[in-house]
């Protein structure tokens, strides 16, 4: 037990107090305070209710047979004391969290804008200029403001470091914003249960310190020049949604799986056998109703136009990277 | 009077309700509530016991983070099972359909509740719920959690239709029963009892089964609506299909969260009834605690909000609703500060149903004073679906309402079976269980302020020393819950016979013999202020109480 305990104290969180994370975001102070405001009149009052109960108990235990000697059994003065003054402390914590919401509420309009994707189970961040990113990169110091949507059920963005968490809820937008205070790496979860792999939906926030935020913006978003291919065409398989549909590891989703399907040969509706080539996969991806593979449904959306020549190249080489 | 002191000292063998007839129709069929009441309390130890195993399984897996002993799509179901078993088939009929059902109509000095025949269906239909449930664990589970959001739980595979279906029967259990409660104290009281001379415990049945009328059928349409959205394909929740995911929520709270004073409330009556009988003291500010269990029953309809404070409701909406549940924090202050007010200057008894009300008093004291973290806005959105919310909710379903009903048990469990449990290893697995209670779940709260989340299968290795101590903390539970259950079982056959009043408690069910028999009082009992204990004295050779002047035993 004692070994738990230590272990406890160890595993905390650089930072951080007994009862709360680290502060890392503007807001996250504001949250703590009203916290513990609650935290010591609860305590408070807890101590007196048990500590009333408990000298009670040893003051007035009585073996059997001894009956209680008797006081008033009601006193208006004293009900309506406790029940008012109960009542101007909540009518207080109300306020404050009230207050305290609506900062955490209302986001400032130059805020940076990154668009988010829930989906069972990966989180994706879209940045102005349009590159996607499965962690959430920002700058310390600036205002963001993240706008959500969900592409199946609902999921909820929560990141203890900021005191942040929003539903994120399919067919409608919900906002959340954030200033992060200070560089470094912080937790991702989904808060809202999304099925399976609920506990695995997780991301980092990557707080970057000034100036370096626009540089990674820029080296990330040219990843297919400064990555090899096939690495390229892995991060575009998870960012651009070929993994809902087709899985790396040789189990059959909505669509084939991509293991191993290089330099094979393939039955396609109509009973034509194809081997699959750089073409061919070329092809499928651009147009992928012209030749369907036996046994799917033809709901594979065209990704022509939307993915670039070089990028497609980056997939293909990713899918040649997956031996059997 | 005198039937009752003679059975209590054993010199005949009477007629009781549990011996005037045999065999498995007197029972199934019965229109007794007593049979019913205990019938009802068969079932949900049943289900309490499988509620508490998939409990155990899941504080199991969470041992370690990965894979500990079954894979995610289990442990999805287990946490389901786990919360759907203790909410819909323990603890929202437990204390009123179970305990509720025994005492009701002997505290009215009354034959039976108004409409015996409704009472079975009652009991019927929760048998066919409780069956639908089990098909759809039979059948594979269900992995939506007890809450069956959408549009998850549209789209999911598992078994939804049956296990909702069973959800929505088990609500047309509870309607009925709630309607019989509200009929009997209304056309059944005695000559000499006013409302205001009703002891606490039927006023808080009453306050329960006024929302388990106003309320329950919304869940039983919510249910519906999500059935048909499931089974026809019609966009009601799933915006897939034109629907509104979020609707669902407000209706499914709208249920709810008053369902869950359908769970509290009753336990508050208990504990009234235990504080003063064991403090032998007339209850203190006996009003201010009636009237607050209707305040509550009242408040609780206008706070369903609050459990959609991150949902992207607007601003306006999350300030009204945190309002309107701190408002719900009054009245359960003052029945609190009232309890203790009762003790002071008693004369206070240990026996093991006063140690579960002390137990109550502590833990709910928790479970209340942390609602206040999660009423006020700002902070629930830190801890909103976190484990803070996961001890909380214990703390007052579990350190509340089980603790209520395991009071409840230990005080009714002379009259209902006319046998005394051993006093010592009673207190003994009380302990054991607020222990293990408090290991379990106060590491909870820790955890979740520092942002585990619930319903989670892995987690991040932070957090591995609290879900260890957690874990052990519901195995020492476990054992204390063994132990209780070794003792009782025990007593059946081997405790020492009740006398007709071990306790002195001047509510009339202690004015019969125990156990009662078949149609309760031989005579009409005498009614006066149920919390008068002045006419009671004890009697060592009982060893119990009888009325002062009474024949000696
Ligand atoms: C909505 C699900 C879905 C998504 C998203 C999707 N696909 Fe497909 N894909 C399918 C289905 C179904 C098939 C099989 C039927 C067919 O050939 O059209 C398929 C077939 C293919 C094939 C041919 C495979 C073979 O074994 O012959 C390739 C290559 C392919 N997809 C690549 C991609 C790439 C690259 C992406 C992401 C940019 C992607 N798909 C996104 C559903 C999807
Ligand atoms: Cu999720
Ligand atoms: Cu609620």
């Amino acid at each position: 037990m004692s070994f738990e305990l230590g272990m406890m104290a160890a595993a905390g969180e650089t930072g951080g107090s007994f009862w709360m994370p680290p502060e890392i975001s503007t807001s996250a102070a504001g949250v703590d305070w009203i916290f513990y405001f609650i935290f010591w009149i609860s305590l408070f009052f807890f101590l007196l209710i048990v500590g009333l109960m408990t000298y009670f108990v040893v003051r007035y235990r009585r073996p059997k047979g001894v009956e209680a000697e008797g006081a008033p059994s009601h006193n208006m003065v004293l009900e309506v004391t406790w029940s008012v003054i109960p009542l101007i402390l909540v009518i207080v914590i109300f306020y404050l969290g009230f207050k305290g919401f609506m900062d955490l509420f209302t986001s400032p309009q130059n805020a940076y804008e990154v668009l988010v994707t829930g989906q069972k189970w990966k989180w994706l961040f879209q940045y102005p200029n349009g590159y996607v990113d499965e962690n959430l990169h920002v700058p310390v110091d600036v205002p963001v403001r993240l706008v959500m949507s969900s592409e199946d059920v609902i999921h909820s963005l929560y990141i203890p470091a900021f005191r942040v968490k929003r539903d994120v809820v399919p067919g409608r937008y919900t906002k959340a914003w954030f200033q992060a205070t200070q560089a470094g790496d912080y937790q991702i979860f989904c808060a809202e249960y999304c099925g399976k792999s609920h506990s695995d939906m997780l991301a980092k926030v990557v707080v970057e310190k000034p100036g370096d935020f626009e540089k990674w913006l820029e080296k990330a978003s040219n990843f297919l020049d400064t990555m090899p291919p096939a690495e390229a065409g892995a991060r575009l398989y998870k960012t651009r949604g070929c993994a809902q549909c087709h899985s790396i590891d040789g189990t059959s989703g909505i669509g084939p799986t991509f293991k191993g399907v290089f330099g094979e040969t393939v039955v396609m509706v109509g009973g034509a056998k194809v081997a699959v080539d750089e073409n061919y996969l070329r092809e499928s991806i651009n147009e992928p109703q012209v030749r369907v593979v036996a046994g799917y449904q033809p709901v594979m959306p065209t990704f022509k136009g939307r993915l670039k020549d070089k990028e497609i190249t980056a997939i293909i080489e990713y899918i040649k990277s997956l031996e059997r | 009077m005198a039937s009752g002191d003679m059975a209590a000292s054993g010199a005949g063998v009477e007629d009781n309700y549990l011996t005037h007839s045999h065999g498995f129709k007197s029972w199934f069929f019965t229109l007794d509530h007593k049979r019913i009441g205990l019938m009802y309390l068969v079932s949900i130890l049943t289900a309490f016991f499988l509620g508490g195993v998939f409990a155990l399984l899941v504080r199991t897996e969470l041992l370690t983070p990965g894979k500990t002993i079954m894979d995610a799509e289990t442990y999805n179901r287990m946490f389901t099972l786990h919360g759907a078993a203790m909410i819909f088939l323990f603890i929202i009929p437990g204390i009123p359909a179970a305990l509720g059902n025994f005492v009701l109509p002997i505290m009215l000095g009354a034959k039976d509740v108004a409409f015996p025949r409704l009472n079975l269906f009652s009991y019927h239909l929760y048998v066919a719920g409780a069956i639908f449930a089990l098909a759809s664990i039979a059948m594979g589970g269900v992995d939506t959690g007890w809450t069956f959001y959408t549009p998850y739980s549209t789209t999911t595979n598992s078994h939804v239709i049956a296990m909702t279906l069973g959800a929505f029967i088990l609500g047309f259990s509870s309607i009925f029963t709630g309607l019989n409660f509200i009929v009997t104290i209304h056309k059944l009281r005695p000559a000499g009892m006013t409302w205001f001379k009703m002891p606490l415990f039927l006023w808080a049945l009453y306050g329960t089964a006024i929302i388990q009328v106003l309320a329950t059928p919304v869940l039983g349409i919510t249910l519906l609506l999500l059935i048909v959205e499931r089974a026809l394909g019609v966009g009601i929740f799933d915006p897939a299909l034109g629907g509104d995911p979020v609707l669902y929520q407000h209706f499914f709270w709208f249920y709810s969260h008053p369902a869950v004073y359908i769970m509290i409330l009753p336990g508050m009556g208990i504990i009234s009834e235990l504080v003063s009988v064991f403090s032998r003291k007339h209850i203190f500010g006996y009003k201010f605690i009636a009237y607050s269990s209707i305040a509550i029953a009242v408040l609780g309809f206008l706070v369903w909000g609050h459990h959609m404070f991150t949902s992207g409701q607007s601003a306006m909406m999350n300030m009204i609703f945190s309002a309107l549940t701190f408002s719900v924090a009054i009245p359960s202050a003052i029945k609190v500060f009232n309890w203790l007010a009762t003790m002071y200057k008693g004369a206070i008894h240990l026996d093991t149903p006063m140690l579960y009300a002390l137990s109550f008093i502590f833990l709910f004291g928790i479970g209340g004073l942390t609602g206040l973290f999660l009423g006020a806005l700002a902070v629930d959105v830190h801890l909103h679906d976190t484990y803070f919310i996961v001890a909380h909710f214990h703390y007052t379903m579990m350190g509340g309402t089980v603790i209520a009903f395991l009071g409840g048990l230990h005080y009714w469990w002379p009259k209902m079976f006319g046998r005394m449990y051993n006093e010592t290893l009673g207190r003994i697995a009380c302990l054991i269980i607020f222990v293990g209670f408090n290991t379990t779940f106060f590491t909870q709260f820790i955890m979740g302020s520092h942002g585990m989340p619930r319903r989670y299968y892995n987690y991040v290795p932070q957090f591995t020393p609290y879900h260890r101590l957690s874990t052990w903390g519901s195995y020492l539970m476990a054992v204390g819950f063994f132990l209780m259950a070794g003792y009782l079982l025990h007593s059946l056959f081997r405790g020492r016979k009740a006398p007709v009043n071990p306790w002195g408690s001047a509510t009339l069910e202690w004015q019969t013999s125990s156990p009662p028999p078949h149609d309760n009082f031989p005579e009409a009992p005498a009614v006066g202020d149920p919390y008068d204990f002045s006419n009671l004295e004890y009697d060592p050779s009982l060893p119990g109480y009888r009325r002062r002047g009474g024949p000696k035993a």
